[in-house]
């Protein structure tokens, strides 16, 4: 009977040190991710304060105000076509960049992943150099790069090939070019850390049995490396969705994408619900956008054989 | 379908292949020429770094050579991409596409050179067949074993009726008795489907027990091409003595030539008669290479060729080895079959005596 006693007591104390040396891990979590989204999700059922802040009183104002504004002169609802604008620039943008980055990453990845050892941890650092450079610091030398009187156009006119500089300032493809530029390494890295896995004699085995350059890219590469370019598509995907600094300082506040308009209701709109509510409508995309993605490229058909 | 004639049915010329490896080049392979005779077993064989792997990648087209011409069939292929070469290769990892069944492996050739979908079908359940794999048609390969990986790998490469087939040391994955049943597999494969297989391999074993014919390579030379009778019983030089089987080494100056047949003045100051392949000016120093099973115990005395004092006896099941310490220098390793009729009651630290027939020793170019 006493070994019984003991013998719980012991699991009783073994179970609170289990609880005792995970609770560090248990309060990050509650105060810097549970917490946050609750204090989000709570805000968006309030009602905005005048100054900013929120008032104590229930509203779902907030949520309706996501997809609808109500006229002020008819007290009407229509549709919030600006907010949809933003939506769908935000969508577009994201899977465009998604699809860039794709396209320049993995030739990349592919060229690093067939260097000699010794030179691929050098071409790894050179592409992750970027990264040591302040994002809006990088941001600026995109708009040197394209503004009326930056380098491209200065040597476009220079050469005698344009006479008028190009608009490329303040536009979608702006936007487009700086979100691919800042995440292209998010790209390139997990597709390199797929191909690096890859063993080449399967590829020269594609060689082996007629299957042409195209072939085996298609056929071979492209299906064993589809891990990586699925980890590298959510990678790219998710922070594109949320830009903030892309399309502040390249498209200047005239193409908005929904970072920056969950940025203005806290700020100079002073709508706090609103701002909260589009948050997890953010949220909201991201998930389905996940859960799309992880049906269509969901990993190959078990077989069964037992 | 076998090829009527009896032409090549590949032939390297002059073939060179440098890697620019830091921080010394390296000669892969230094002006090799080979011909490999249609429907024949060709086995490649040499210690690691010799340049067989090499060759072998050079005939499918995964290295280019950096001088040289490759021809298949009287037709230059050297410039061709592998997906170009009616050459098929078996990996010695075999390098099946894991993310495709069993069937679609042995497909995949047959599907990229467009062949229709029920031609494909009734050819892979054919090669499947062949490597006795009909029941593993649909599994994953991933979840095969390493002699059903070896058998599809097989399938795969055999599928598109290559002209001829490369075997990249195929077997030395596999555990002992299942590389004995493979070898087998091999020759059987090769016998039904009448195709040129080239075989790599650093086993010596295996290469005698397969082969045709053998080349013997060293430090990217070819060193020696015959049969296996020949490359054993009249190994050319010092490398091939002792890298196929084992050899005895003895010295000595060339006494005459007749007839392809020499007569050497050991050191000890015996003369022994020996086989001469080589134009060697008499008088000058050489090498002589005798086969442990060629040589026998004799009392010491006349008959004796080398006298010696017994030095270790180590048993072997089917045989003996005697390790006798030369009067002279050097150690003279004798292999006696054992035979309950015919025991031989040595002990260790005995004197005793070594002879062999006319036709066990062999001058040999270092």
């Amino acid at each position: 009977m006493a070994g019984v006693v003991d013998g719980s007591r012991a699991r009783r104390r073994d179970i609170r040190k289990r609880w005792l040396l995970s609770s560090p891990a248990l309060i990050i979590v509650l105060a810097a991710a549970i917490g946050p989204l609750l204090v989000v999700v709570v805000y968006s059922f309030l009602t905005p304060g005048p100054y900013g802040d929120v008032l104590w009183k229930f509203s779902t104002e907030g949520w309706s105000n996501v997809l609808f504004e109500r006229d002020i002169f008819d007290n009407t609802l229509h549709l919030a076509t600006a907010n949809l604008t933003v939506f769908w620039r935000s969508v577009e943008l994201s899977m465009l960049t998604t699809l860039f980055t794709l396209v320049l990453g993995f030739p990349t990845a592919y060229f690093i992943a067939t260097r000699p050892a010794r030179w691929r941890d050098v071409w790894l650092f050179v592409v992750t150099i970027p990264f040591w450079t302040n994002l809006l610091i990088r941001t600026f030398a995109i708009e040197e790069l394209i503004r009326n009187q930056g380098i491209v156009n200065t040597l476009l006119i220079r050469f005698g090939l344009i006479q008028q500089p190009i608009q490329m300032m303040f536009t979608d493809f702006a936007i487009l070019l700086g979100m691919t530029y800042v995440y292209l390494p998010l790209m390139v890295l997990p597709i390199y850390a797929s191909l690096e896995k890859l063993d080449f004699r399967i590829v020269e085995a594609g060689y082996d049995l007629y299957a042409s350059r195209f072939a085996v890219l298609r056929r071979i590469v492209l299906p064993l490396v589809q891990p990586g370019l699925v980890a590298g598509s959510i990678l790219v995907f998710i922070p594109a969705l949320g830009a903030y600094v892309a399309p502040m300082v390249l498209g200047g506040g005239r193409k908005l994408m929904l970072g920056n308009l969950i940025d203005l209701q806290f700020g100079q709109a002073r709508n706090w619900p609103l701002g909260s509510a589009l948050s997890l409508t953010l949220m909201a995309v991201v998930t389905v956008a996940l859960l799309v993605y992880a049906r269509v490229a969901s990993p190959r058909q078990q077989h069964r054989y037992d | 379908m076998i090829p009527a004639s009896d032409g090549p049915a590949i032939e390297a010329r002059q073939l060179r292949k440098i890697f620019s490896s830091h921080p010394h080049p390296v000669v892969a392979l230094g002006d090799v020429s080979i011909t490999i005779r249609k429907n024949e077993f060709f086995t490649l064989l040499g210690p690691s770094g010799c340049g067989k792997t090499t060759l072998l990648r050079l005939i499918a087209g995964f290295d280019w050579p950096d001088s040289g011409q490759i021809l298949l069939d009287n037709r230059d292929i050297t410039g061709l991409p592998p997906f170009k070469r009616p050459i098929n290769t078996v990996f010695q990892n075999y390098a099946l596409f894991p993310h495709m069944s069993v069937a679609k492996n042995v497909g995949f050739g047959l599907a990229m050179m467009g062949k229709p979908k029920r031609e494909i079908d009734s050819r892979v359940d054919e090669m499947l067949a062949l490597v006795r794999m009909q029941s593993m048609r649909e599994r994953d390969t991933t979840r095969l074993s390493g002699g059903q990986q070896q058998r599809v790998a097989l399938a795969r490469a055999l599928a598109p009726s290559p002209q001829v087939l490369l075997l990249d040391e195929p077997l030395s994955a596999l555990d002992y008795k299942l590389r004995k049943d493979m070898q087998i597999e091999l020759k059987r494969l090769q016998h039904e489907t009448g195709i040129t297989f080239v075989f790599v391999t650093h086993d010596q074993e295996e290469a005698l027990t397969m082969s045709d014919r053998i080349a013997v390579m060293s430090s990217g030379r070819v060193l020696q091409t015959g049969t296996p009778h020949e490359i054993y019983e009249r190994p050319a030089n010092r490398f091939v003595a002792d890298f196929i089987g084992e050899s005895n080494f003895l010295h000595g100056r060339l006494e005459s030539v007749r007839n392809g047949e020499a007569v050497v003045q050991l050191n000890s100051g015996k003369r022994v008669p020996a086989g001469l392949e080589h134009n060697l000016p008499v008088n000058s120093t050489v090498s002589l290479a005798v086969r442990p099973e060629h040589a026998e115990l004799v009392p010491v005395g006349d008959t004796a060729i080398l006298n010696g004092t017994l030095d270790n006896i180590v048993y072997f099941g089917t045989d003996t080895h005697f390790h006798v310490a030369l009067d002279g220098d050097g150690v003279f390793v004798v292999r006696a079959q054992n035979n309950p009729s015919r025991q031989l009651n040595l002990r260790e630290n005995e004197r005793v005596g070594i002879a062999f027939a006319r036709g066990a020793v062999n001058v040999l170019v270092d």
